[in-house]
């Protein structure tokens, strides 16, 4: 792993389910992630993804990308652009750093409307690399 | 020009410092099921989060010391008191921008878990797309067993959200005699469709004649509801106070063979597509204003 290294892209399909089920599995009730019309009074088109999913996607790219022995040491994730269902969220990375068995991996998720996520995460290699 | 007191931005700074929980205890250990569940929905299927030697998806950090339905406990009375000066100055809305997670150790099923966190800055006053209102940055440490296991700093907007004017509402159809008929069964969740009494010609818009016979008789028959997408433009300007541009204007060709122009809905605006199979469904856009529009996507057991 060098740095500049492009990470294969993930695409996630931004379901109605998918929205539903991280805000619950995070235990996050918030109206916004499951209830459209209350949604729709808050001034939001839709429900859309919480953080803590978003969160979880990003671990899962790197995880699935980097192989089951990579550990995650830091993720810092800012949001933009909503995650609205409907929509598709691609999943890039590219290599940032490398010092010793760690790596810092710069994650973009892009959507329909604009850069949902944006952020960094810092992994532990397998001794010999990833493969 | 600030028209936010200075005594309200000093008030906020006041709670820097200040702890926004103390001693709170996870609901659950760490275990199992909930792991499984949230690997299910991320769709993760690293096998280190499986199995006796499972470890939690380090990323479930702030998950452990989610208050769920039942509320947050050890949140303390400042961090409330923040959010409730924060409310009462108008800033009601809630969104959270950033969060970064140090792992120290991993949690596994059994981890008991404690958590403290403080507020670690309210921000200035700040305009954002969303509206104005101010981040409010908190630090969490969490614990395993009272030995540390992460770090989580987490930061929310408490914000009045943008409204501009009031929005618009949408044009009103014109319904007259020649096609009163249509919107009555419009009001009926019906999407009907003339049919000649001539020739049996099926047709829309709704006319006064025939125009493949000339004959002025007919009846209706309700359209199915299957359609798809024949034709499709995305609307981007000029905008129209009661629509939010880009949104795709679609021609829907129904299973009947007559095609109608509609909203094609439940799929961005760019992903529409000649071809795309689409559902009638009714949408109420305000009080009086029911109108038919396509749903893209949710073909089988759609429902409502
Ligand atoms: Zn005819």
């Amino acid at each position: 792993m060098r740095v500049g290294d492009a990470l294969p892209p993930l695409e996630i399909e931004v379901t109605r389910t998918l929205i539903v089920a991280g805000a619950i599995a995070s235990r996050d009730y918030q109206d916004v992630h499951h209830d459209a019309e209350l949604a729709r009074q808050k001034g939001s088109p839709d429900i859309f993804m919480n953080i803590l999913t978003t969160n979880g996607l990003v671990g899962r790219y790197i995880t699935d990308c980097l192989g089951p022995d990579a550990v995650l040491r830091k993720v810092a994730i800012r949001l933009g652009a909503p995650n609205y269902p409907g929509d598709t969220m691609v999943l890039t990375g590219s290599v940032e750093e490398v010092a010793g068995d760690t790596a810092t991996v710069r994650v973009v998720g892009a959507n329909g409307i604009g850069r949902h996520v944006t952020g960094t995460v810092t992994v532990t290699l397998p001794p010999g690399g990833a493969r | 020009m600030s028209d936010e007191s200075d005594e309200l931005a000093m008030r906020l700074k006041a709670f820097e410092g200040r702890a926004a929980a103390v001693a709170g205890a996870g609901k659950d250990p760490v275990n199992e099921p909930m792991i499984r569940h949230w690997c299910e929905a991320m769709g993760d299927t690293n096998p280190a989060y499986a199995g006796p030697e499972a470890i939690a998806p380090p990323t479930m950090l702030q998950a452990w010391t989610m208050g769920g339905l039942s509320g947050h406990t050890g949140r303390s009375g400042a961090y409330d008191e923040l959010l409730g000066l924060l409310d009462d100055a108008g800033y009601t809305s809630v969104v959270a921008t950033d969060c970064e997670q140090e792992y120290v150790r991993p949690l596994r099923p059994g981890d008991e878990i404690t958590f403290d966190a403080v507020i670690e800055s309210v921000s200035e006053r700040k305009t954002t797309k969303l509206g104005t209102g101010h981040f409010v940055t908190t630090r969490m440490d969490v614990r395993a067993g009272g030995e540390l296991a992460g770090t989580h700093r987490f930061r929310i907007l408490k914000y009045a959200p943008a409204r501009g004017k009031p929005k618009a509402r949408r044009p009103r159809p014109v319904v007259n005699r020649d096609n009163a008929g249509f919107w009555e069964g419009v009001g009926q969740h019906k999407l009907l469709i003339q049919r000649c009494g001539g020739c049996g010609s099926l047709r829309f818009p709704w006319l006064p004649g025939c125009g493949a016979c000339g004959c002025l008789e007919w009846d209706t028959v309700e359209a199915s509801g299957e359609g798809s997408v024949y034709s499709y433009v995305v609307m981007h300007h000029p905008p129209f106070p009661a629509f939010d541009p880009p949104y795709a204007v679609g021609l829907i060709e129904l299973a009947e063979g007559v095609r109608i122009v509609s909203n094609v809905v439940g799929v961005p605006y760019d992903k529409v597509r000649i071809g795309m199979p689409v559902r009638l469904q009714f949408e109420r856009y305000d009080e009086e204003l029911v109108l038919p529009v396509f749903r893209a996507g949710e073909t089988d057991g759609g429902g409502s």
